[in-house]
């Protein structure tokens, strides 16, 4: 190689190839792969939202979703309504809810747009689960998850799930012994309130025996990812109180 | 080995000893104290690092007569990062659960000093078969290291190894438990990290003492 490479000229045409080869090669690879990946995470969301309400594939403490291969059935076998909930409590159906973004509809209504309120019906043996996406800030990325209720708004299953959490501390949220605790915990007083959940240290109840407390005992380590899951349960879950207040009255 | 002639096998051996880039060459520090909480994260991440080192040194070797040495950083910095985004983007595609596994590596892998470190002192100046010996030892050498360290912090801090329970249940206590011992939660904090690096080092260097600077 005889160039001389230390030239501005060669340098900068260098540095010109370089961006436009790799560009090229990324945005390439981006466009060719986008179908399967959005393909990958539609599905995904569907596992997440069969997972809480219970219809998986789970061994004794491992987390097993159904498998991709009959997620879409299993989906349209069980959930039974797909809706969008309106601040005052109705509800319209929407076919296609589950595609609605959370984190799009939360920066809505952070400037002062009305956000879209995705809510799931599924039925499985004779129960009735509602099952609401919620959407939150860990410590170092975004963290959500997937609570099912039943019509008093007690927990009978949460799937959770992060961005970017520290390995062995805040991604334990995505453990079973953490999800597991949540489930037969209530949200409301015993007047009809909203109180949520708090993930909290030191409450002495490590088993978490005691359902009507609302705490949940926290993850060594993991404050503020802790955190960040109280204040998403307490955030998102309220804005559904209303179109439960009315189910309630309907049932009535 | 009769595969590889004396010298390219020393590329390999080295690193995983006494040219080890954490314990000696102190690079990679940074990802080694924040994933080693657990076994796995730890083996992830060394696999990880084993295939972007490999390649990404081939790549840079294969490159070395042409890149203009005054942007020679940058360019080094390009490879890296777009390895990473592609396989990133075929995991996503294609292996969806590994990539979930993967994601918050990505990043660090990205930023890795290891890896910058390897395509300066290495890959700039040698052919593309030694600088591939070259990655995969010192990726080796870092796994290495992840390991022993992930190993001590989950048996420690969590009492299990690869997540499966090993001193028993601390909550129903059985097992080891029974005798009245606790988990240390310290051992689950980054600083302990670093604090079992430095016992590794001194170790290593109390059993050869060539390592050790004046």
């Amino acid at each position: 190689m005889s160039t001389n490479t230390d030239t501005n000229k060669y340098t900068i045409l260098f540095a010109i190839g370089m961006v436009v080869i790799v560009g090229s090669l990324l945005a390439f690879t981006a466009s060719s792969l986008k179908p399967n990946i959005k393909e990958n995470e539609r599905m995904e969301k569907q596992q997440n939202i069969l997972y809480a309400m219970g219809i998986n594939e789970n061994g004794a403490t491992d987390i097993k979703f159904i498998g991709t291969d009959k997620v879409a059935g299993e989906f349209s076998k069980y959930i039974s309504k797909q809706l969008t909930v309106n601040a005052d409590g109705s509800a319209d159906e929407n076919l296609e809810a589950y595609l609605i973004d959370v984190k799009k509809e939360q920066a809505k209504a952070k400037n002062g747009g009305t956000r879209a309120l995705p809510l799931f019906v599924g039925e499985k043996d004779e129960q009735t689960f509602y099952i609401v996406p919620i959407r939150g800030k860990g410590l170092w990325d975004a963290i959500w998850g997937y609570v099912s209720l039943d019509e008093n708004m007690v927990i009978q299953g949460a799937f959770f799930d992060h961005a970017a959490e520290t390995p062995g501390l805040g991604a334990n949220i995505k453990q079973r012994y953490f999800m597991d605790d949540f489930v037969g915990e209530q949200l409301l007083t015993a007047t009809g309130e909203f109180k949520g959940i708090t993930v909290a240290k030191g409450n002495n109840d490590p088993k978490n025996l005691t359902k009507d407390d609302y705490e949940v005992d926290a993850l060594a380590g993991a404050t503020i990812t802790g955190d960040g899951v109280s204040a998403m349960i307490k955030s998102d879950l309220k804005l559904y109180l209303p179109y439960f207040k009315n189910l309630k009255n309907q049932l009535n | 080995m009769g595969l590889l002639s004396k010298k390219d096998a020393k590329l390999i051996t080295d690193p995983l000893a006494d040219n080890n880039p954490i314990t000696i060459q102190v690079l990679g520090i940074c990802s080694a104290l924040a994933i080693t909480a657990e076994l796995k994260a730890s083996l992830v991440m060394g696999i990880a690092v084993l295939f972007v080192l490999g390649i990404g040194n081939v790549v840079i070797s294969l490159m070395r007569n042409i890149i203009p040495s005054k942007i020679r950083i940058i360019v080094q910095l390009i490879v890296v990062a777009s390895l990473v985004i592609i396989v990133d983007q075929v995991l996503k595609a294609f292996a969806y659960e590994l990539s979930k596994t993967l994601s918050v590596f990505v990043g660090l892998i990205i930023t890795n000093c290891i890896i910058m470190g390897r395509f300066e002192a290495f890959a700039l100046g040698n052919g593309p078969w030694k600088a591939f010996l070259d990655g995969i030892g010192n990726a080796l050498g870092y796994a290495v290291i992840l390991l022993a360290v992930g190993f001590f912090r989950e048996l420690l801090g969590s009492g299990t190894l690869f997540g499966i329970p090993v001193l028993g249940d601390p909550i129903e206590k059985t097992g080891l438990y029974s005798t009245g011992y606790e988990n240390n939660g310290f051992m689950l904090m980054p600083p302990m990290a670093l604090i079992i690096v430095g016992l590794i080092i001194w170790v290593q260097r109390s059993r050869n003492t060539t390592l050790i600077e004046d």
